[in-house]
């Protein structure tokens, strides 16, 4: 049983108007080098479900994608992604714009086959008039009326991990593993890039069993990327790149988009990429952020 | 004191804090420095019940400095609260946020997802809507507003309604405006609820200098007043010590465009004070 297959491997499951759901949160913990995997593919049309940074801003800049299923997108101490600001002040993607607990519970309703899950989140609010295809149910059990919030089934989820063996068990370290776990169990197909791989029997030792999220099966792929969550981070073992983040945005306002695919993505692989960001070592020392 | 003694940021620090006062067991959540430094300057004084992260994912005993830390600073780490777990925490309800909307409006809703009209093509496309929607129907929240003017306190519905608010019209079938807890917005120019006649927007205290017509000339809606209109307090020497030792990088003198101090009385009228 052996789920290790290279990130164009890996990418190669996503086709066109596919969903895909990415983990991670803003500027932390994403699965960068998958994304620039995808960059480089042919798809188009995607439907894009994440806490979004940088990753839903070039899947957006670069063409790829028809809708954005979002609660925000933001690089934090960037606040404002400049990819998406863009996108979406020239009308030029569909968004579905949602709660952050709405997002987790649309993920849970997927991961559990149930059709919706019941919640007060949203009521009162834009959500339900910038989205008809959200519905008000009754409840048999008061005379409240209730936002029925959708399952958000994934084709693929793409998600960062500290480490993984080949069988695909994964193992997150960073402090938060976010909703990465309601995003592998919400996917058909869930492809785990990590910083390492690993035997099994790392995980026979001490307590590392204790931060394994979901179990193997959930996990389709693994593809072993040491660093590949540069730009944003992988806490402990690296922070993400503030200068590379400035670099990018300041690209929005600059040369665009292309300037920047043709510097870091388009006809380079993950190492070509690395050398040009300081190596796996550069990574590797950038600082963790203090909160 | 004179008005040499405490900034605006300090004045709004301590009446922000005050935001919190008897609050109890909740999850104190500061969002933004200045906020943030309330929030914990209320749970190290008088409210030490309140709870509060340290804005990644762990709850902590104690509050950590706002300003000058380093990544190998240890911290009071009491228990895990990774995102997933906020939410546990905020559709219980034990929480109080206090965040920095761009747009309110008269009913208390607010914005900070895109401005414009055309929601598809927003002239200013912002964060989205984050938790907004959840956080205002779930627990009490409160807003911090650096800038009191008519571009934030709106005069229209907000562009993108991403709270709910006390708007009849949006209220759900089956819910009261009982179940609706906007507390205290504290601007650069007073300190302000939703006490007024049906959650009108009422003006509490004014900034020592600021007239009760300079907030109204700033604010898009008929405001109501309390009858005991009062002058906020400014903070006790006690306060600015702990202020003081929260934020040793003093990060709150650069939160406000020029660090405009507390006081702006006319200096003879507040040197006979």
């Amino acid at each position: 049983m052996d789920k290790v297959r290279s990130a164009y491997e890996a990418v190669s499951e996503i086709k066109d108007s596919m969903t895909i759901g990415i983990g991670g949160w803003g500027p932390r913990r994403k699965p960068m080098a998958l994304i620039r995997e995808l960059l480089r593919s042919p798809v188009k049309d995607l439907t894009v479900v994440a806490y979004g940074g940088a990753d839903v801003g070039l899947l957006c800049a670069a063409g790829k994608v028809k809708r954005v299923i979002f609660a925000f997108v933001s690089l934090d101490f960037i606040p404002l992604e400049p990819y998406f600001r863009k996108a979406r002040q020239s009308g030029a993607i569909d968004v579905s714009e949602i709660d952050e607990g709405m997002m987790l519970l649309g993920l849970r309703a997927a991961a559990w086959g149930v059709p919706y899950i019941p919640t007060k989140i949203g009521l009162g609010t834009d959500v339900v008039r910038l989205n008809p295809q959200i519905k008000m149910v009754d409840s048999p059990y008061d005379d409240k009326e209730w936002l029925a919030m959708p399952a958000l089934k994934l084709d693929v989820a793409l998600i960062h991990a500290s480490r993984a063996d080949q069988r695909g068990l994964c193992q997150i370290d960073s402090p938060d593993l976010y909703m990465d776990d309601w995003f592998a169990r919400a996917a058909e197909t869930t492809i785990v890039s990590c910083d390492e791989l690993v035997d099994t029997e790392h995980f026979h030792q001490g307590d590392n069993a204790r931060s394994v999220f979901w179990e193997r099966n959930v996990t389709q792929i693994v593809v072993p990327i040491a660093g590949g969550a540069h730009p944003s981070s992988c806490d402990p073992l690296y922070g993400f790149d503030m200068a590379h983040f400035k670099e990018y945005a300041a690209s929005a306002s600059v040369d665009g988009i292309e300037a920047y695919l043709d510097k870091y993505v388009t006809s380079k692989d993950e190492q070509a990429y690395q050398s040009l960001v300081g190596g796996i070592d550069g990574i590797r020392a950038l600082p963790l952020p203090v909160y | 004191m004179t008005q040499q003694d405490y900034s605006l940021a300090e004045l709004m620090t301590v009446a922000a804090a005050e935001a919190f006062r008897g609050n109890g067991e909740v999850l104190a959540t500061g969002i933004g420095l200045l906020p943030r430094l309330a929030a914990s300057l209320a749970m190290k004084t008088f409210t030490p019940e309140l709870m509060m992260t340290d804005s990644q994912s762990w709850m902590l005993s104690e509050p950590n400095n706002v300003s000058g830390r380093a990544v190998s600073d240890r911290q009071a780490q009491e228990s895990w609260m990774g995102f997933s777990r906020i939410f546990d925490n905020v559709w219980s309800g034990k929480r109080h946020a206090m965040v920095g909307p761009t747009q309110i409006d008269a009913y208390g809703q607010t914005n900070i997802s895109a401005l414009g009209s055309d929601y598809q093509n927003p002239k200013v496309q912002m964060l989205g809507v984050r938790g907004f929607p959840g956080n205002s129907i779930c627990h009490a929240n409160s807003f911090f507003v650096p800038n009191h003017s008519r571009r934030v306190f709106v005069a229209e519905e907000c562009d993108v309604v991403c709270s709910i608010g006390y708007n009849p019209e949006r209220l759900p079938r089956g819910y009261s405006f009982d179940e609706i807890d906007i507390r205290r917005v504290i601007t650069d120019l007073c300190v302000m609820d939703w006490g007024g006649p049906n959650h009108q927007l009422r003006v509490l205290s004014l900034h020592p200098g600021v007239s009760l017509e300079e907030v109204q000339e700033n604010t898009s809606f008929e405001l109501a007043v309390i009858d005991d209109l009062a002058t906020t307090a400014a903070p006790t020497p006690e306060q600015m010590a702990i202020m003081a030792a929260l934020d040793p990088a003093n990060s709150r003198a650069k939160q406000l465009k020029d660090n405009p101090v507390g006081d702006r009385r006319p200096l003879e009228e507040s040197r006979n004070v």
